[in-house]
């Protein structure tokens, strides 16, 4: 709790620096659509992810997940003309595929989800490059209506000019079915316990082997839909580097949250706000002239070292207190 | 030699040592001569290990000063400690089994020639002289390996000895070794003994003591309970001053009705002891313990029985049906529950709160719909608390900050959450103090009472003998025997567990 309260503190700080600094730019309506919506889309997939971080494992894959999703849908639709409905369960059957292929090659050969999953990252970007023959992939002026899913902007009432970016809707879902599952379920909670100990879990009679399957899928799939809504959002994707880095945002994101890569802890909530974070910060130095926009990845790897650190040094002072109590 | 003509080796006064929620030493001495044999005995959490890591500097004393040779010194790390001539010879071996002898002798010492390549000449020519100390006839060049554990031991002598130890603590040095290659050990430390170095020897062998040391010194509850001279030394009075009070005071056993064959074992064979089949049964409300010398495969049977490692070939009866446990999850199935040896790693979600932990086993049982049944939970969390005594100020306080008696309390109270039909404990008072293990016997009386058939392992053979209604012996992953309250006693379990026959015996 503490955390996130922390957290938001910062990101409250940042928003206020990026109002300040960027002349107002930051509150046009356009810059805050925009904003919202890519925190929607990343905040799916960092979820995904922290599903996966609490159980002690990682997932390097999303990014690339996400290319061969995302340029696969309007390769089936375009290219194959496959009818939507179908190529959207395909899409959905990948992911699922995907998910538990690392999960039982993680749980039942006891390979490193690290090896795993960063044979699935280089692997489903080379597939995606093969099948697509290296070709931009996309819905030209087609397909308006579903990709509105993805772009549409849902007016409020007695606000002009601005609207809520349609994928906030996916998010809000994910985030709220996933904050029940985590911590209203009983599965939730396997996870949360295997996550700090898979031995004592396994001890008391918990699957934790299928606790562990159900976590890459969960991560997997939301990879799947993260790409679907990508590629709807900006209607060209280049598998040679759509989705490039996606996962290494997510895993920040998840791990600013609040979410520890030893496993057993993390908050949905908290991955929310840490997307946001992220974004913000990737708005911020967009904007403000002061910072040369290709020092992006500094600045932002700079925020999260300072972060844990200082998530750390909490920790660490506050043993201190008990131990000399 | 009577000990106050010695010369002082070493002298420990006033050590205190606070671990959060006990104090695991509280202002205790200790004083070594010359060449004496000094056995530190205690109850597990008396605070024994402690000490000799403070000693070893492998931890720091929170107060006290330790004195070497007439001078006082500051033991911080383990390189001090070596430097004032202090060797730590731990219960499990530190070797590098792949290298060789010579090698771990010299271990972060090695002679160098040029200034940085390994000097393998000096380093054999060396080893060979330590070795001829010990009494070892390996080559230097042979992996450790490749050594029996007895044989190890002489080479981790063999290293303590070419630091110029003149303290050698000796941590159970006897618990994994047969009866032979404990003897030879014997000599050699009596050998060290007579050209002065000081030996400081660890057991729970009573009789080891009673035949080697020159004096016993007591801890209990992290204080010094006394000592005994020579002659004082008798397996009656060690006890007494170990456990503060007369042994039969202490374990509240009374004998049980047993009941109806709960559980039985038939052609049972383990992993860990492939060639090796296990037979027996256990009666509703019975206690059974198991006993053996470390490697028995006591530990590895309670796991197979529990489906952790699932077992090659036999069957499980519970209730006279078969059943194929091939995980815990099966094992709980059919009415078993494990108080697992690693309490923090198996037992225990130590960055939990007690409740989440308490529910852990039940939360599929008490499950709505698989959503949590939050108000169950709490209730049988906050119940096993009241009923096993759990100290702590409430249920949420997570259970790495609760002394070990009452983190066992949590294991157990997960659970008897359960009602198991069968309840196997291994170690279950290991490491806890001594109040909260009466407390735990006092539970698993309870709960035979109640039909339980309780099947435990215990190391320590007081424990054995004051709790079981009957006992099993292994020895290498076979049962050796079966010991009748009636006929129980620590030279029967003893001679079982060194693998002699009941005729022998």
């Amino acid at each position: 709790m503490k955390k996130i309260v922390g957290i938001l503190g910062i990101l409250i700080f940042v928003v206020i620096a990026t109002i300040v600094l960027s002349d107002g730019i930051f509150l046009r309506p356009f810059n805050l659509e925009n904003l919202i919506r890519r925190t929607a889309l990343f905040g799916i997939i960092s979820i995904g992810v922290g599903f996966v971080i609490i159980t002690g494992g990682i997932d390097l894959s999303i990014g690339s997940v996400i290319c061969l999703i995302g340029c696969g849908l309007p390769w089936l639709l375009t290219v194959h003309g496959w009818p939507l409905p179908i190529a959207l369960f395909a899409a959905v059957l990948i992911s699922l595929l995907i998910g538990l292929i690392h999960g039982l090659l993680i749980t039942k050969l006891k390979l490193q989800p690290f090896v795993v999953t960063l044979c699935g990252l280089l692997m489903y970007r080379g597939v995606t490059r093969g099948f697509t023959g290296d070709q931009t992939q996309g819905f030209g002026s087609e397909f308006k209506g579903i990709r509105s899913i993805a772009t549409a902007e849902i007016p409020l009432p007695f606000v002009e000019g601005f609207g809520v970016p349609a994928p906030c809707v996916f998010l809000v879902v994910v985030a709220v079915v996933a904050g029940i599952f985590l911590n209203q379920t009983i599965y939730g909670r396997y996870l949360l316990a295997l996550g700090r100990s898979e031995e004592a879990a396994r001890y008391s009679g918990i699957n934790t082997d299928r606790m562990v399957i159900l976590a890459y899928v969960i991560c997997s799939l939301l990879a799947g839909l993260g790409g679907v809504l990508f590629v709807m959002d900006v209607n060209s994707a280049q598998p040679v580097d759509f989705g490039n880095f996606y996962e290494l945002y997510a895993i920040a994101a998840a791990v600013l949250g609040g979410c520890s890569l030893r496993g057993g802890h993390g908050t949905i909530v908290g991955i929310v706000i840490g997307t946001a974070l992220m974004q913000v910060l990737r708005n911020m130095i967009t904007l403000v002239d002061v910072i040369p926009t290709h020092i992006e990845f500094a600045v932002i790897g700079a925020v999260i070292l300072g972060g844990v650190m200082a998530d750390e040094l909490v920790k660490l002072v506050a043993s201190r207190r008990v131990a000399s109590k | 030699m009577v000990a106050a003509q010695r010369e002082l080796t070493l002298k420990v006064q006033g050590v205190s040592k606070r671990f959060p929620g006990v104090l695991a030493l509280d202002d205790v001495s200790l004083t070594v001569g010359k060449g004496e044999i000094v056995a530190v005995l205690g109850e597990n959490g008396a605070g024994k290990s402690t000490l000799m890591r403070i000693l070893a500097g492998v931890q720091r004393a929170d107060s006290g000063t330790v004195v070497m040779g007439g001078e006082e010194v500051q033991i911080s790390t383990v390189e001090k400690a070596l430097d004032h001539g202090i060797a730590l010879i731990h219960q499990e071996l530190n070797l590098a089994d792949n290298l060789d002898v010579g090698a771990n002798i010299f271990l972060g010492r090695e002679p160098r020639r040029f200034g940085w390549l390994i000097d393998k000449e000096h380093i054999r020519r060396e080893a060979v002289g330590y070795l001829e100390r010990v009494g070892l006839d390996v080559d230097p060049n042979y992996l450790v390996g490749g050594l029996t554990i007895g044989r190890q031991q002489m080479v981790e002598i063999a290293k303590a000895l070419s630091i110029d130890a003149r303290v050698l603590i000796m941590d159970e040095p006897t618990s994994s070794l047969s009866q032979k290659e404990a003897d030879q050990l014997f000599v050699v430390i009596k050998d060290l003994a007579s050209k002065g170095v000081s030996i400081v020897y660890i057991s729970h062998r009573l009789g080891e003591v009673e035949a080697m040391a020159d004096r016993v010194v007591v801890l209990r509850d992290g204080k010094n309970a006394g000592e005994l001279k020579r002659d004082d030394i008798s397996h009656e009075n060690m006890v007494k001053l170990m456990v503060g009070r007369d042994v039969s005071q202490f374990y509240p056993h009374e004998p049980h009705e047993a009941g109806e064959v709960v559980m039985s074992v038939k052609g049972l064979v383990t992993p860990a002891h492939p060639s090796q089949k296990i037979d027996f049964s256990l009666r509703q409300g019975e206690i059974v313990g198991i006993s053996g010398l470390v490697g028995a495969g006591r530990t590895e049977l309670l796991q197979t029985l529990f489906g952790v490692t699932p077992a090659l070939a036999g069957e499980i009866l519970v209730d006279s049906e078969v059943r194929k446990i091939t995980s815990p999850i099966d094992a709980i199935d059919s009415g078993l529950a494990l108080v697992p040896e690693d309490r923090k790693q198996q037992g225990l979600i130590l960055d939990m709160p007690i409740r989440e932990n308490m529910s852990l086993a039940t939360l599929l049982r008490d499950q709505n719909k698989g959503f949590l049944n939050c108000s169950m939970e709490r209730n049988i969390s906050q119940k096993m608390v009241e009923d096993l005594n759990v100290k702590t100020p409430s249920d949420g306080q997570i259970v790495r900050l609760l002394s070990g008696g009452n983190q066992q309390k949590v294991v157990l109270g997960k659970w008897l959450a359960l009602e198991p039909k069968v309840l196997l404990l291994d170690e279950p008072t290991r490491g806890i103090d001594i109040g909260a293990k009466a407390e735990i016997y006092g539970l698993m009386e309870a709960l035979a009472k109640t039909g339980v058939a309780i099947l435990f392992v215990s190391s320590e053979l007081e424990e054995i003998l004051g709790m079981s209604d009957r006992a099993l012996v292994m020895h290498e992953g076979r049962l050796t025997g079966e010991l009748q309250r009636s006929e129980l006693s620590e030279e029967a379990v003893m001679r079982l567990a060194t693998g002699q026959s009941m005729e022998a015996a």
